[in-house]
């Protein structure tokens, strides 16, 4: 989606609000913060520009509807355009209680599983990462209210240089999304004491 | 059905904002009418979503795409063209209908408010918008079927009962249609909270923005009614030719054309903070194939007032002829009966025009001696139907040769609000909380 960028550019003059409204693909640094108007670039604008989160962008950030209490997760592409290396090491929103980092992979019996990535998700200098149904995502648990589509949830991603980048994802109604939660474990099923919430050491 | 319709096609948004039309690194090139047969189209050609670039294809002055068989025969050029989503007016109304549509007629639940309107209207905008330029809508699961833009167009209006309730900051104002003594109006058909006008020239890409509006609506509305239609296929006929109806009349020559001086006046409100947007009229208009199929073709063209083979008025020899409704025979009878559909539909004051933009239909319905249900789905735009267009219905409903023939079985009104500047979505502003 190489547009989000330029569209981005485009709509300087408007809020953020109405940046996440019609296109809900924002992504602002955490030092200027997600009511901030600039906007001109999807990226962090942090003093440094070496940053990790000043290189990184995130295009189509988006959440699952979900009821609060329920688990849900965030998509889009995550692309490091800086020059060095950058690692997604956490995530935070004030939507729900734990975030973490997942990834999906094959078991010994050849199904499908979530389990925590170690380490984070490495971007590579010049690459992108998507973060997608049945593939890697950042996992939102213990909701705290209900996700309504067409909302506006904004995560904050922490770097391994300890640079932060908010990302305002839309919320959308979508059902292919249960395969995330298909395998060993009931998707209203409550998140506490699960594999999933203990990560890949369970 | 109606039988005036101007063959031009309106150059799609011309005065909209140039901004409305950069997309990023997405190439769009501009074609000029001359490459599209000198018929006046105003489409945006895009280059194929890869960015990769080139010569548009070539258009032959009867308006079929050629290619120049270095592309192993295929350029894709019907489904490589664009309508701007975002610009002053929404698309949809002045851009030249496209082959199909389908009109979604929606009834929001009743915890929508106008904070989750708004919600519902950033989703379905984002996906008009996305969907519109060949990109997958956010959450696509079929990616690869909005590849094909195909002139894709979505058009959104709301009810009388949103306009009242839910919208602020404007005197536009929205009343039900009257009640014609013609109608025999089905509910099924009925005015509904919101309607979806989808147009696409292909059916597929039509098929996939449909299921994603319908994904992205369902939390917030249900869906009342259906309305699929069609008129000639891409290719079939030179561009700009005056589409038939199921009937075989010709079917909209006298029709408001954007360079017209009152087009803006008769189409575009000037409502405050309603500026650009238009109504949107709807009906269902069900032709009696059955017994239309025992009339003769001098009764068929008498009935409407136009010859069947040209179009043109019984008083002229070509389509776009000018109908002389006081031109006497021999005898001393009007040429152009008083009753046919044309004498009684021609605008008597300056007023009485707006915007035809209708679909036939043809659904299957084996209850039906025919075994299907025909008809038009009327489609007009006009700034304010109760001036121009109410008249003309009511003098229908009195008399019209051709209403035994066809009966109007659904009836609706939409404010269409003006179109959303890029990145915004339709009628943002007039649902603010």
């Amino acid at each position: 989606m190489p547009s989000t960028t330029a569209r981005l550019r485009a709509l300087a003059p408007l809020t953020a609000l109405a940046l996440t409204a019609g296109v809900g693909l924002t992504a602002c640094g955490s030092d200027d913060a997600a009511t901030d108007a600039a906007g001109d670039t999807s990226t962090s604008s942090t003093t440094s520009s070496s940053t990790e989160a000043s290189s990184v962008t995130v295009t189509d950030p988006w959440v699952k509807a979900v009821d609060a209490g329920d688990m849900t997760a965030m998509f889009g592409t995550l692309t490091n355009d800086g020059d060095a290396d950058a690692v997604l090491v956490s995530a935070t929103t004030e939507a729900a209680s734990m975030v973490q980092l997942h990834e999906t992979v094959e078991t010994d019996d050849g199904s499908m599983q979530m389990q925590e990535k170690d380490g984070g998700f490495d971007l590579a200098a010049g690459d992108g990462h998507e973060l997608a149904p049945g593939g890697d995502h950042v996992m939102l648990m213990g909701v705290s209210d209900d996700l309504l589509p067409g909302d506006t949830v904004t995560v904050t991603l922490t770097f391994e240089d300890d640079s932060t980048l908010d990302v305002d994802a839309v919320v959308k109604e979508y059902t292919g999304a249960d395969e995330e939660y298909s395998d060993g474990m009931d998707e209203d099923s409550d998140m506490s004491g699960t594999d999933m919430s203990e990560g890949s050491d369970s | 059905m109606s039988a005036d319709h101007t063959p031009e096609h309106v150059p799609d948004g011309a005065d909209e904002p140039r901004r409305a039309r950069g997309f990023g690194r997405r190439q769009l090139l501009r074609t000029g009418a001359a490459a599209l047969g000198g018929t006046g189209v105003g489409w945006v050609a895009a280059s194929a979503a890869t960015g990769a670039t080139g010569p548009a294809a070539s258009t032959t002055a009867t308006g079929a795409t050629t290619t120049d068989g270095s592309a192993a025969g295929s350029r894709p050029e019907v489904g490589m063209r664009t309508v701007a989503f975002h610009g002053a007016h929404q698309a949809g109304v002045a851009t030249p209908p496209q082959a199909y549509l389908t009109l979604l007629g929606l009834d929001l639940h009743d915890v929508v408010d106008r904070e989750a309107l708004g919600r519902m209207m950033r989703l379905l905008s984002d996906d008009a918008s996305r969907l519109s330029r060949g990109v997958a809508a956010l959450a696509d699961n079929e990616p690869e079927l909005a590849e094909r833009p195909a002139s894709l167009s979505v058009t959104f209006g709301f009810g009388p009962r949103v306009v009242r309730e839910h919208f602020s900051g404007t005197s536009m104002t929205l009343e039900e249609l009257p009640a014609f003594s013609t109608d025999r109006l089905e509910d099924a058909w009925g005015q509904t909270d919101v309607a979806v006008q989808i147009c696409c020239d292909d059916p597929l890409t039509l098929a996939h923005c449909r299921r994603m509006l319908l994904k992205d609506s369902r939390a917030f509305a249900d869906v009342r009614w259906m309305q699929e239609g069609y008129r000639r296929a891409v290719g079939t006929e030179a561009e700009g030719t005056t589409v038939r109806n199921v009937m075989g009349q010709v079917d909209g020559t006298v029709n408001p054309a954007e360079t017209d001086d009152d087009f803006s006046r008769l189409i575009w409100s000037e409502e405050s903070g309603f500026e650009g947007g238009s109504v949107m009229i709807v009906r269902r208009i069900r032709a009696r194939m059955e017994s239309w199929d025992k009339v003769d073709r001098a009764g068929r063209e008498n009935t409407v007032g136009r010859r069947l083979d040209t179009g043109a008025p019984l008083t002229g020899t070509k389509e776009h002829d000018t109908a002389d409704f006081s031109a006497t025979d021999e005898l001393g009878f009007k040429v152009i009966d008083p009753a046919s559909h044309i004498a009684r539909a021609t605008a008597r004051t300056p007023e009485e025009k707006f915007l035809r933009r209708p679909y036939n239909y043809t659904v299957p319905d084996v209850s039906r001696p025919s075994g299907e249900d025909a008809g038009l789905v009327f489609i007009a735009y006009a700034a304010d139907p109760v001036k121009q267009f109410v008249p003309v219905q009511q003098r229908l409903a009195e008399l019209d040769r051709l209403n035994e023939w066809i009966t109007t079985i659904g009836s609706a009104v939409y404010a269409v609000p003006p179109g959303a500047a890029d990145g915004e979505a339709v009628a943002q502003h007039l649902l603010a909380t």
